[in-house]
């Protein structure tokens, strides 16, 4: 078990092998579809963002509301695959380094991975509930008006991932499958 | 001639709502025990029994076992002898959703249109099937889905002359090519025969069907059981990170067809199985 605390240099990715299995602190980002495509034309207009994504871990994650009393609602992952389009432009411009989701992602997304030195961390997809007893604390800070898909500022504890796709390219969808495929 | 009240409905939806997005049924239970003592993977392992973990806590704390709570759709038997009366049987339905989505602290995952993409708020419309049935009841079923497994579905339109191999062909397309992206294990519902819509609905009303019980027609019964081995056989297990359990299992339902068609329409629901029913 990998403890690491964000934001992430590029010397702690590049120790990181696709199967690690990691405890995630600190302070991480949400965004999905709607978040990622404002931020994205926010770049391409030459606005300022309104987060800095440098060395920062963006979690692919529309939450459920938060009960009374409660910091969040069930909060597992999303399908990354819909962020493809726009997540070699957050590497490579905003300097992200991680990004939290489920699901295979394009050859476009792996190669901005292995050229920036970034990471793919996989969370259990389903465990909605579960999950969000690591998160200590949840603020929105960006795009209020998309509701569960506004960007939040979330405070995790031991938040618990795998390293799905390392900085090397290394893919544990690939290497996983063909251990049990039979036939 | 029995009279229900619109009142009664909204309370009923709105109570399904909630029940069906924070616990799953006996069947589910029992399904997984099975499905961990069968993983050879040991990490496959541990993500099963995180998903009983996460079950037991969603079901003890009235949370949503996952965050995309879905589109309620809602399938109505309405017995030809009722009178439903104080409101409109549909905006009763929508009203009970818009009930359950916000005082159950659900997720509104629903756009008004789907390219001008402005959140309702409220997660309506439902998505509402009504079949008339005779007697003097009403059946609800609320089946929240998800799009992260509803988007990796697929139907396609197959000459009569590909036959049986030809439907289990496409359905380990549609469910390798779905690799990791629906929260395996999954259930696959599995539509043929009819027209092209009713193949849809066939796979989409499966997914109701207890886990673990076959087709009364033994034919169909058989390709489920066949479709299940060599879905597991794929080695893409829970979550795709290998292993030897891919899906939970596998629902068929036929229809009568053309002479010259064979429709075949795969819709993949993810582990939580989520549906619950009332009758009033």
């Amino acid at each position: 078990m990998i403890k690491l605390t964000t934001p992430l240099d590029l010397d702690t990715v590049k120790k990181l092998k696709a199967g690690d299995q990691v405890r995630l602190n600190g302070v991480i980002y949400t965004g999905r579809d709607a978040a990622h495509k404002r931020l994205v034309e926010a770049y391409e207009a030459g606005e300022k963002l309104p987060v800095d994504l440098k060395d920062q871990v963006i979690y692919y994650v529309g939450p459920c509301p938060a009960k009374p009393g409660k910091v969040i609602g069930a909060a597992g992952p999303t399908t990354s695959g819909r962020m493809d389009r726009y997540a070699p432009l957050t590497i490579a411009k905003m300097g992200l380094r991680g990004m939290i989701g489920k699901g295979l992602r394009s050859q476009e997304v792996i190669e901005a991975i292995k050229q920036h030195g970034a990471v793919y961390f996989l969370a259990v997809g389903g465990a909605g509930a579960l999950l969000s007893q690591r998160i200590k604390k949840a603020e929105v800070v960006a795009y209020e008006d998309l509701g569960a898909e506004a960007i939040y500022r979330l405070e995790v504890e031991d938040f618990p991932v795998v390293v799905g796709i390392d900085c090397h390219g290394n893919d544990i969808y690939q290497e996983g499958i063909k251990k049990y495929k039979v036939g | 001639m029995k009279q229900i009240k619109a009142e009664d409905i909204v309370k009923t939806v709105s109570e399904l709502c909630i029940k069906s997005c924070t616990t799953l049924g006996d069947d589910w239970w029992q399904t997984l025990d099975e499905a961990i003592n069968k993983e050879e993977s040991p990490l496959g392992k541990d993500i099963l029994k995180q998903l009983q973990e996460n079950a037991k806590l969603a079901a003890a704390t009235k949370e949503a076992l996952c965050q995309d709570t879905g589109v309620a759709v809602v399938f109505l038997e309405l017995g030809q002898d009722v009178h439903i009366t104080g409101g409109n049987l549909y905006e009763a339905i929508n009203a009970g959703v818009r009930k359950g989505y916000t005082e159950g602290y659900l997720r509104k995952s629903v756009v008004n249109d789907p390219l001008i993409r402005k959140n309702t708020g409220d997660n309506t419309p439902a998505i509402i099937y009504t079949d008339i049935v005779p007697g003097d009841k009403l059946k609800i079923t609320v089946a929240p889905k998800g799009a992260g497994s509803e988007n990796m579905s697929a139907l396609k339109m197959l000459k009569p002359a590909d036959g049986r191999e030809g439907v289990v062909q496409f359905v380990l397309d549609v469910v390798k090519t779905a690799g990791p992206n629906p929260c395996p294990p999954i259930l696959v519902g599995v539509g043929i025969g009819g027209m092209f819509e009713k193949a849809a609905l066939l796979a989409k009303k499966s997914l109701l069907r207890p886990l673990g019980q076959r087709n009364e027609l033994p034919h169909i019964a058989e390709l489920e059981l066949e479709l299940l081995e060599k879905i597991n056989n794929s080695g893409i297990g829970p979550q795709g990170l290998g292993g030897r359990i891919t899906a939970l299992d596998v629902h068929v339902e036929s229809h009568p067809t053309h002479i010259a068609t064979l429709p075949v329409a795969v819709n993949i629901q993810c582990h939580a199985t989520r549906h619950a029913e009332a009758i009033l």
